[in-house]
């Protein structure tokens, strides 16, 4: 990328955001393997993990970000790409257990001898290498936002009927993904992982590396998505936002501008699911109910979405709030907090926290100027009038 | 009508035949117009004759049941999408001022300049002299240069007509269709876009729908009134306006 793009896309709050997201990713590690274990400032290896999670739901909530609040394709179906990420990062995890799986079988992971498979699904083939998976973690949700996408915004399909065919789409593979017969582990999905890259998963030195690895694919995330929306390529995409039929009679293809911002987001949210799989060890189909994607919309709006800063503080705050509730006296009650935050942010924050804080900022700056002005003129006449 | 090679028609828009219906109303009877290349011609009808359905087929958002829409001579419109009949260089104002109003006035008029409208084109964009230079000029002429970074959402009704038309100016289309332009302004505003239109069509051919009868006669061209979808009178201001039929039209039976 040219300094150009650089500097172009970093304003003030993006600037403390990667602050922010690379000292913590640094710092918790650090703190996590160099200092005593039961000292004060040494971050335990469960919260490194739990971190690490909350880093990946913020990759998801930027690829949801820049679709919905740049460009007005509202997806309630995002996590079926977290997942599949997820699903073809799970696949290289099972293929790495090898013959150290319950049935000792070198090639089949144990849910395939389990259910009497003959050989290895031809679609498992190339999942031994680290390389290739990476590969289906990009390509798979790309190759089904593609298809997907390609349909429905050339038949303009949008708004509420586009949200509802998304919601379809996520809960059609998590049936798929149910189905013994599917080969991807039915019910029970993919775990037991053993390592990665020759790593112990469980190990506390790999868990500090994800979590690092994590933090750094959020800031790669966060830059592409700055990229785009800084570029002339984000005026359009707002413009599409705000009046798609205005936008193709300047002579724009809508239909291309969406497939591009809807495929890029697909593949970052893979990459989140990706990161995921291996620090919370487990991939199963409920990664594509559609009760996920929904909450993955709610952080955003939380956030405040068309900010990217916020979609991924939204995630976090929202999910911060999720681990505490639910391991509490009011878990069962979560799902009607997350429902009720989300009808109070939608009628007294709509712009969501940073959307809200951004617009108090422009406000104050507006009146301090209105009042540099008028004690300018002021001073011409005479008296000074004393700050309000 | 003359036949040349290749081309029906010397006109650089023909509309010939043409009927829309929705769910069984007859928006557009039988339609048939055309305009000559540097031509500008003003069209009147009252509420609902079908003014902006007329202009909602040419730059293909309605598709025609029947009949022939020509740009050009020999390009047909009614297989065409927006996107494709803007390429082509027609341009169109909307009746309801549509700008973008999250974004600044300038953005607006870079978004409508016509240059490289390619995904990978916008993605890797940078400005040119040139490109700014245009929507220097373009502001100049909108009389909007100091408010170059303000929303457009803030704009008044008035103006935000004048930013449309100056994002026509932009897109520097052939054809500019201009839907209801002088809504809203003042009378001093309007007389200043009867100026700005007369200045446009030196260059470009144009087709303006207005109510504004004081307006359209400062524009000093040949009317068309249109009736329940199709050509009542055409002529200048006074034949149209002494037409028996489009009194009768006007003044309701
Ligand atoms: N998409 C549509 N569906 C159904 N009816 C429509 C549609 N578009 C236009 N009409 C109808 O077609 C008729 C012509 O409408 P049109 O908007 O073209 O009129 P107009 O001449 O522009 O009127 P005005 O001066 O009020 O702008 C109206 O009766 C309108 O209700
Ligand atoms: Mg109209």
């Amino acid at each position: 990328m040219t300094p150009h793009i650089l500097t172009r896309s970093l304003d003030r709050s993006a600037t403390v955001f990667l602050v922010v997201v690379a000292g913590l990713g640094v710092l918790i590690p650090l703190s996590n393997l160099l200092l005593p274990s039961g000292s004060a400032l040494q971050v335990p290896t469960y919260l490194v993990a739990l971190f690490g999670k909350y880093a990946c739901y913020a990759i998801l909530a930027l690829s949801i970000d820049l679709i919905w609040g740049y460009c007005g394709i509202l997806s309630l179906g995002h996590g079926a790409f977290f997942a599949l990420g997820g699903y073809a990062m799970g696949m290289y995890l099972m293929r790495q257990i090898g013959s150290r799986g319950v049935y000792g079988n070198p090639i089949l992971p144990d849910f395939m001898v389990f259910l009497n498979y003959p050989a290895l699904p031809w679609y498992w083939h190339g999942f031994d290498m680290f390389w290739f998976a990476a590969l289906m973690v990009v390509l798979v949700p790309g190759l089904l936002a593609f298809c997907f996408g390609w349909l429905a915004f050339r038949s303009r399909v949008t708004g509420v009927y586009l949200s509802i065919i998304t919601q379809a789409m996520t809960y059609a593979l998590l049936l798929a993904f149910f189905r013994n017969d599917f080969g991807f582990g039915g019910n029970n999905g993919l775990t037991d992982f053993k390592d990665i890259l020759g790593f112990n998963v469980q190990a506390d030195g790999t868990r500090a590396a994800l979590f690092a690895l994590s933090c750094l694919a959020l800031i790669v995330a966060f830059l592409i998505c700055r990229a785009v929306v800084t570029s002339k390529l984000g005026k359009v995409l707002i413009a599409i936002r705000d009046a798609e039929s205005r936008t193709r009679f300047l002579g724009y293809r809508v239909e291309s501008y969406k497939l591009f911002v809807f495929t890029l987001s697909a593949c970052m949210a893979g990459v989140a699911g990706a990161l995921y799989v291996p620090q919370v060890g487990i991939i199963n189909p409920s990664e594509y109910a559609p009760g996920n994607s929904i909450e993955a919309v709610i952080w955003v709006a939380v956030g405040g979405r068309g900010t990217l800063v916020g979609a991924a503080l939204g995630a976090v705050v929202v999910n911060y709030a999720k681990t505490y509730f639910t391991s509490g006296p009011l878990a069962p009650y979560w799902l009607f907090m997350l429902g009720a935050l989300f009808i109070l942010v939608t009628l007294l924050l709509p712009k969501g926290i940073v959307g809200t804080f951004n617009a108090w900022r422009e406000s104050r700056k507006a009146t301090e100027k209105a009042n540099a002005e008028s004690a300018a003129l002021e001073d011409g006449v005479g008296e000074p009038k004393p700050a309000e | 009508m003359s036949v040349m090679e290749g081309r029906t028609t010397s006109a650089l828009l023909y509309l010939d035949g043409v009927h829309v219906s929705f769910d069984g109303f007859h928006a557009i009877n039988n339609l048939s117009l055309t305009l000559e290349p540097g031509e500008m011609r003003a069209i009147i009808g009252p509420n609902g004759a079908g003014k902006t359905t007329m202009m909602d087929i040419i730059t293909g958002k309605t598709k025609p049941d029947e009949g022939t829409v020509l740009f050009d001579g020999m390009i047909d419109l009614t297989r065409l999408d927006e996107t494709h009949i803007a390429e082509l260089g027609i341009g169109r104002k909307f009746q309801k001022p549509t700008v973008f109003e999250s974004q600044t006035i300038e953005d607006n008029l870079l978004l409508a300049l016509n240059v490289d409208h390619s995904v990978k084109g916008t993605l890797f964009w940078r400005g040119s002299r040139d490109e700014s230079e245009r929507i220097d000029r373009v502001l100049e002429t909108i009389r909007l240069t100091d408010a170059r970074n303000r929303l457009a959402g803030s704009l008044s009704h008035g103006q935000k007509q004048w930013l449309e038309i100056g994002m026509l100016l932009a897109q520097d289309p052939k054809l500019l269709l201009v839907d209801e332009p002088v809504a809203g302004m003042t009378d001093v505003e309007t007389h200043q876009t009867a100026e700005l239109l007369k200045e446009i069509n030196k260059e470009k051919t144009v087709m303006v729908v207005e109510h504004d009868m004081t307006f359209v006669r400062e524009l000093g061209v040949k009317v068309t009134c249109l009736h329940e979808g199709t050509v009542l009178a055409e002529g200048t201001i006074d034949q149209v306006s002494s037409n028996e039929r489009v009194i009768e039209v006007y003044l309701g039976r």
